[in-house]
């Protein structure tokens, strides 16, 4: 219950910032309208919208990171966690607490961007709901970032490394924009090493049906959330501590 | 037994002893205030007694409960109102009330019966649907002490309670504070030496983390020959200078 109450304010204060709602909802669906115009002139298969829509849609959830970042740091800052740490609340509903309510909050991110995606002419197969399931492991990844951000940073350097730094390794690092293949070397390299772009190639194959070629990204992804949870729970306690 | 029995509490932080052997006894339903100048030691006594650190030497125990063995013992008996207003600015009056109800694991009926005694009791009902965010700080005060005291605590930490508000709402406040007497331990730290005069049964001087004296505004009064605790308080820590 305690949790429970503690998730319920921090879904509460992350949807009622219309900035988080236009950010999360807004930002891929005008790039999906935009990337898909210019498709519609010069045609690219990159920007083919089944080949598009998987990447939009995990580059949209890299703000999950900024929006729990930013309530942690801030929470951290004011006297209301400090008033929250003297009442029988335990660490794990506090993480559990930040965690949670983001869950929806990704899936209807996901559901967004294949709904427009399906207007701009992405055929409707049950590929759909399976690539909104392989989101999952995306979200807990970019929440883990966000824990282990708000757990060390203030509100100020969240916005810094987690809004600008991070969404652009995100981008740059996916292979949503451009094919890291014409890039090679060690960018694709150490593209590669980081979870992004197997985030996107998880959820391309999953789109296209290809079940087989999602495995290998899946480990990558679930390994990388896992991981950071574990040090994003750790630094957590850390400063609960101090 | 006492509300509060401290026993040789020490803390110190690198070569800063910012409590020194404190010991001292506070019965319960007495108001009592904890005086010093900045860097005395008040603010990290709190901090002890109400869990947030942990002291190095010594040990204090809350109606029976020691804070080193049972924390979540204690902070079941324990509220505190810190010293900026903690708030969820991004939820209206009645849902911070809710947030605090949920936390103490409250079911619906106790909850609401908690709203309506705590609205009343403060006057927060003409702000009740309001964000917490855009109200006044005399009234994210209030909002801050009805959050402490919904919960029902044996024992009420309030951290400079009534910091910035003007006279008529510190009038108020005190009111409100006395009328806790007798049915709930107040411990009250404050720079305002008439509001420890008005309000407390006791008043314990620190410095350097050390206490220098603890007893009634009258006795110590008394003591020092002054009329007001304020000169009171100049000569016992000018004293301890010499």
């Amino acid at each position: 219950m305690r949790m429970m109450t503690f998730a319920k304010r921090n879904f509460k204060e992350i949807v009622r910032d219309p900035l988080n709602l236009s950010f999360l909802f807004g930002f891929p669906v005008v790039l999906l309208l935009l990337l898909s115009a210019i498709q519609a002139n010069i045609p690219v298969s990159l920007f083919e919208i089944a080949h598009l829509s998987p990447g939009v849609a995990v580059f949209g959830l890299a703000f999950l990171t900024l929006f729990s970042a930013t309530l942690i740091a801030k929470d951290r800052q004011s006297s209301l966690m400090q008033r929250l740490y003297t009442t029988p609340m335990t660490p794990v509903d506090f993480i559990l607490g930040y965690t949670l309510p983001l869950i929806p909050v990704a899936l209807a991110e996901g559901m967004a961007c294949y709904f427009f995606a399906v207007l701009l002419g992405l055929e409707i197969h049950v590929n759909i709901l399976l690539s909104l399931l392989l989101l999952l492991p995306v979200a807990l990844l970019y929440i883990g970032i966000g824990l282990l951000c708000g757990s060390v940073l203030n509100d100020k350097q969240v916005g810094g490394i987690c809004g600008a730094l991070l969404t652009n390794l995100s981008a740059w690092l996916s292979g949503i924009w451009f094919d890291l293949e014409l890039v090679g070397g060690a960018f694709l390299k150490v593209a590669n090493l980081l979870p992004f772009v197997h985030a996107v190639e998880m959820q391309r194959a999953a789109i296209a049906g290809n079940f087989a070629d999602i495995f290998p990204h899946l480990w990558w992804v679930l390994g990388y959330a896992v991981a950071i949870l574990i040090a994003a729970v750790a630094l957590f306690l850390r400063q609960m501590k101090q | 037994m006492y509300a509060i029995q401290i026993e040789g509490l020490t803390k110190k932080y690198r070569d800063v002893t910012a409590v020194d052997a404190l010991s001292l006894r506070v019965e319960q339903g007495e108001l009592f205030s904890l005086l010093g100048v900045n860097g005395a030691g008040k603010t990290t006594t709190i901090k002890m007694l109400s869990c947030l650190t942990d002291p190095d030497e010594g040990d204090a125990f809350l109606l029976g409960k020691s804070i080193r063995r049972e924390p979540a013992a204690v902070k079941e008996l324990i509220a505190v109102s810190p010293q900026e207003t903690a708030v969820a600015s991004g939820l209206s009056v009645r849902e911070n009330l809710e947030l605090i109800c949920g936390v103490h694991g409250f079911g619906k009926e106790k909850r609401n019966a908690k709203i309506r005694e705590l609205t009343e009791l403060l006057g927060l009902d003409g702000v009740i649907g309001k964000k917490a965010g855009k109200l006044s700080g005399g009234w994210q005060r209030r909002l801050s002490i009805a959050m402490a005291l919904i919960s029902e605590p044996k024992i009420l930490f309030l951290d400079e309670p009534t910091l910035g508000l003007d006279v008529i709402a510190r009038s108020e406040l005190w009111d409100l504070i006395r009328s806790l007497k007798g049915r709930v331990t107040v411990i009250l730290t404050t720079h305002y030496m008439e509001e420890a005069e008005a309000l407390s049964d006791r008043i314990a001087i620190m410095k350097d983390g050390k206490l220098l004296t603890c007893d009634t505004p009258a006795r110590i009064k008394e003591e020092t020959g002054e009329e007001s605790i304020e000169k009171a308080f100049i000569q016992i820590v000018r004293g301890a200078d010499k």
